[in-house]
């Protein structure tokens, strides 16, 4: 034994223990001792911080801030403090369902004075658990594989990805059949070009551009998956195989700019891409319209009598410091009344999508009291708004999920700020041209 | 070769199964414009009574306590050794999983054609043409068959047993078990019935599902009632599931279960991408929902836009009444 | 000892398919291919028993795509010892199952397996399944929609899917030939990051073979079926919509 404790270990527990005077008989004393982990080894922590990407899991000091910032705790029982403090009492991270809740949302990250970043770990843990051959949940590996075969975690086929086009009502230039060099390239990625509500969204989108007069057009079916959530549910190779057929295809053409629609492709390219040889400037359309505002602002003509709230995506805000230009949009939109939720900005709740979420909504669901989208609409009801604007593709199906299972979809509807805005501009719904 | 068609009987716990009769009815469709003899191939170990029941020109009748089931190996050497001493126009085995194990066994081992999934079969301007169906369905293949005895092996399902009455065979025909019975390669063999416990939905024929159009939980007690009068299980979509209403277990889509069953019958799914991925193959699929636009109707084959409870209680009526 | 499994690659019927102008074919150009579903679920077994018995798994397909290194690439990063690749003049075309069998035999033969493991059927295999085919060729017992196996003493213990949730135990003496329905457990994910590595690592064995003289089957013409995929509108009061909707399953059996 360490003789540092041998003080502390010959009083333990005694009948009759007195020290330096004072009398601390009985089992209560244990109290006084320092706690030696003796049962345990540091082996399970070493493992995670062993691995690149990992090595921030091991300096955590348990000072607990993480723990209520974090979206996961809140509908379960989470944080990274609480993993490390599992790893050093024999829970492997790699084994326990905990490997796959955290969404990567970075909200612990802005708190912990240790830097402490599952951002890194998550993907590199998720990594070797992979390649170790342990078990995946299965709708995730559906979503991977159907990544690889098809470019898009939804498993439809490539060509299909331009097929929303035919619904835009307005032209939505290809670069492959153009052939001229655009000032912006539109990454529409996976979601607003497959699913029915992110087209949605996509529609209006192009309809803003074309009223805009933006020099804008899309790869269509040679778009694949940005990649940056598979990346982040610990397939590496995957989205390196998935940047370097993007990196390959953009450099076919001429363009200035890229705009996206979805925060996770901005990260991608913002922080990942480069690394891989894609370097590129990237807008969020949010970003890209806020700037335009002196020109999208007398085109907003029809007022909205809406009461409406905001939603954050991590990846937009937390993860690449866009707080505003959502909402110089929300409020430039005309009758709209807008409220903030309790939870915003850098503090902003998280959808439960991000990270690999996304395709893990029931592994998750069945690890927690409720969802996280779920947990966040109610948030949004309970500002009194009507309207839960987003301007994340995954965000608009989970939240509409989420109004439903929570009951309050006769009470909140969920709104791209590309639907609202071309609501307004009268591109959309009644009377729209 | 002679003109005849012959036909393996499918049987299963002393039942003859129903593709057997609907191959039946095929191979006389077929013969009725040539006047051919349909031939009933009956393998087994005290079935004779079964050949009664069969309605064909003539019943060969092999009978042996190898045959006791219908074994792929022990199956697959009777047939063939009958086919080889006395070829056929065609012989039809169903596409099922006793058949699958035997009609390309039989006709690699003899060197015939096969044509499989085959789910028609017609005399055009004298000529044979079997349609085939491939790629998931998408693509229907005719394909001529040649002077060659060919077998078939056909969809269960694809034919009408037909308004033939099942007159007792014409003829009762034994045969000796062929020798090859003696040298086989497979030993015991058990049958089991699934454990009655807990519904599996992947492997239901018939699916009657719900979704949010039931509106409350109460109402799932008359979704009940009619997948029971129509023999089916019942599922769900999603919100239904995570509601509570029914178990995991019951839930059709991505996050569910993929099901294909004969019958989809689903009622109030409005129908998400994520649902529709879990049983957009179900062989006939009938969606009733209030909504004309409700994507369920993209994959359906049939679509009615009602009022749900409605449809559904003047369907019990017939169904029970 | 040595467990074949074979894959095949296979229009993938997810996307749209196309007719060539011959009206005989597919239209190969426009067509994707994947592993045949069936094969990934036979790999999966082949690699469960493998794991239980210290067998070698040897991955074994005919490149009728020329992509199918993909495919074997990612048998070897799941854990296959082997890939062995048939090539041929028989790229591109509609091999048959027949024909594919006999280019199949003499490798199987020379790897001396106790077990051939393969999908139980493919989407475009119009002259019948490979597995009893491959059985029927190589004299050695088998059994297809297998849903589970084991090795036991000399034998495979096999599961069978009858129908209804039935299913048939069987003893086959080895060698024997197996067609897979599904594994026992769903197939197994391999990161791409380890098939990336495998490409970098090991080699595929490539062998020649003749073209078999055999290669399509007689098709005459292929189709789409008639359902153009939008669903007939059932009208009237909720009784006649009852009435025809017992029509159409009565019609299809299904009542």
């Amino acid at each position: 034994m360490d003789p540092k404790l041998q003080k502390v270990a010959e009083v333990w527990e005694r009948d009759t223990a007195i020290v330096e005077g004072v009398d601390i008989s009985g089992p209560w004393n244990r109290m006084f001792g320092q706690r030696v982990i003796w049962d345990y080894t540091p082996d399970l922590i070493e493992e995670i911080a062993q691995l690149p990407g990992g090595e921030s899991f091991a300096w955590c000091y348990q000072c607990g801030k993480c723990v209520p910032v974090c979206p996961v705790d809140v509908v379960g029982d989470y944080g990274p403090r609480k993993l490390y403090r599992r790893a050093q009492t024999g829970i492997n991270l790699l084994d326990s369902p905990d490997l796959w809740l955290c969404t990567t949302c970075a909200n612990c990250l802005r708190v912990c004075p240790k830097l402490v970043d599952m951002v890194q770990i998550m993907p590199a843990a998720r990594e070797h658990a992979m390649l170790t051959g342990r078990a995946i949940p299965a709708e995730l590996q559906e979503a991977l594989e159907n990544t690889a075969k098809y470019g898009n975690p939804l498993g439809q086929p490539a060509r299909k990805r331009e097929a929303w086009v035919k619904d835009a009502g307005v032209p939505v230039p290809i670069l492959h059949q153009i052939q001229r060099p655009v000032e912006w390239l539109w990454w529409v990625e996976c979601y607003p070009s497959y699913h029915p509500r992110g087209i949605d969204a996509s529609i209006a989108l192009a309809r803003i551009f074309n009223a805009l007069g933006l020099d804008f057009a899309i790869l269509g079916r040679e778009e694949k998956c940005a990649g940056d959530s598979q990346r982040l549910a610990g397939e590496r190779g995957l989205f390196e195989m998935l940047a370097e057929e993007n990196i390959r295809t953009l450099s076919k053409y001429e363009f200035q700019h890229i705009v996206v629609t979805d925060p996770h492709a901005l990260n991608a390219f913002r922080k990942h891409y480069p690394k891989l040889g894609g370097q590129y400037d990237v807008w969020h359309y949010t970003t890209l319209l806020a700037r335009e505002l002196p020109k999208l602002q007398p085109l907003l003509t029809k007022s909205l009598p809406y009461r409406v709230t905001f939603h954050d995506p991590c990846y937009l805000g937390r993860h690449n410091g866009e707080y505003d230009a959502p909402r110089q949009l929300i409020q430039a939109l005309p009758g709209v009344e807008f409220v903030e939720m309790l939870r915003c900005r850098e503090n902003s709740y998280c959808c439960g999508g991000g990270g690999g979420g996304m395709w893990l909504d029931s592994f998750a669901a069945g690890h927690q009291r409720r969802r996280l989208s779920e947990e966040r609409v109610l948030e949004a009801v309970s500002t009194g708004a009507d309207t839960l604007v987003v301007c994340c593709p995954y965000e608009v199906s989970r939240f509409e999920d989420a109004a439903k299972s929570t009951g309050v979809e006769g009470r909140l509807r969920v709104r791209d700020i590309a639907e609202l805005l071309a609501e307004a501009m009268g591109l959309i719904g009644e009377g729209a041209a | 070769m002679a003109q005849r068609i012959a036909v393996l009987v499918e049987h299963l716990e002393g039942q003859p199964t129903d593709v057997t009769f609907e191959l039946l009815g095929l191979a006389r469709r077929i013969a009725n414009t040539n006047g051919a003899p349909v031939e009933a191939l009956l393998f087994g170990q005290g079935v004779r009574h079964l050949a009664e029941t069969i309605p064909a020109d003539r019943v060969v009748l092999v009978e042996d306590p190898r045959l006791r089931y219908l074994t792929p190996e022990a199956t697959a050497v009777t047939l063939a050794a009958l086919l080889r001493a006395d070829p056929p126009r065609l012989a039809l085995i169903p596409n099922t999983s006793l058949g699958m194990d035997v009609a390309a066994w039989v006709a690699a081992a003899l060197d015939w054609p096969l044509i499989a999934y085959c789910e028609g079969l017609e005399a055009r301007d004298g000529q044979l043409v079997a349609t085939a169906q491939l790629f998931g369905g998408k693509i229907l293949a005719d394909v001529r068959i040649d002077d060659r005895p060919t077998v078939i092996s056909a969809l269960a399902g694809a034919f009408a047993a037909d308004a033939m009455q099942p007159e007792p065979p014409g003829t009762i025909e034994r045969r000796d078990p062929p020798s090859e019975l003696a040298a086989l390669h497979t030993r015991s063999v058990v049958l089991e019935r699934p454990e009655a416990a807990d519904v599996d939905i992947t492997r239901a024929e018939k699916i009657v599902a719900v979704g949010r159009g039931i509106e409350s939980k109460d109402n799932l007690e008359l979704a009940e009632q009619l997948a029971q009068a129509l023999g089916a299980v019942l599922a769900a979509s999603r919100p239904l599931v995570d509601a509570g209403w029914l178990p995991r277990s019951r839930q059709v889509g991505k996050s569910g279960l993929k099901v294909k069953p004969k019958l989809y019958f689903a009622l109030g799914i409005s129908g998400a991408p994520e649902h529709l991925e879990g049983m957009k193959d179900a062989e006939l699929i009938i969606a009733v929902n209030k909504d004309p636009k409700a994507p369920i109707f993209s994959v359906a084959d049939y679509g009615v836009v009602a009022d749900l409870f409605e449809v559904a209680e003047a369907l019990l009526e017939r169904l029970e009444g | 000892m040595t467990i074949v499994v074979v894959m095949e690659q296979v229009p993938d019927v997810v996307e749209e398919l196309a007719i060539a102008p011959s009206g005989t074919d597919l239209d190969r150009d426009a067509v994707s291919y994947v592993v045949n579903e069936y094969d990934d679920h036979a790999l999966e077994e082949a690699l469960l028993l493998a794991e239980a018995t210290g067998d070698e798994v040897v991955a074994v397909g005919i490149d009728t795509t020329g992509e199918l290194d993909q495919a074997l690439y990612t048998a070897l990063a799941k854990g296959a010892r082997r890939a062995i690749k048939l090539t041929g003049d028989f790229e591109g075309t509609w091999l048959s199952t027949r024909a594919a069998a006999r280019l199949l035999v003499p490798v199987i033969q020379e790897l001396e397996p106790r077990l051939v493991l393969t999908g139980v059927q493919a989407p475009d295999d119009l002259d019948g399944q490979l597995a009893p085919t491959l059985a029927a060729l190589l004299g050695w017992p088998h059994a297809s929609v297998v849903i589970g196996s084991q090795l036991v003493d000399g034998a495979v213990q096999v599961r069978k899917e009858l129908w209804g949730g039935m299913t048939m135990t069987l003893e086959l003496e080895l060698p024997a030939v197996l067609g897979v329905q599904a594994a026992r457990q769903a197939p197994r994910y391999v990161p791409i990051s380890r098939v990336r590595q495998v490409m970098r690592e090991a080699s595929i064995e490539t062998r020649d073979v003749e073209t078999p003289g055999d290669l399509a089957p007689a098709i005459m013409r292929l189709r789409f079926p008639e359902e153009a995929g939008q669903a007939e509108i059932l009208t009237g009061s909720a009784s006649e919509i009852a009435d025809r909707i017992i029509e159409l399953l009565r019609a299809r059996g299904l009542l």
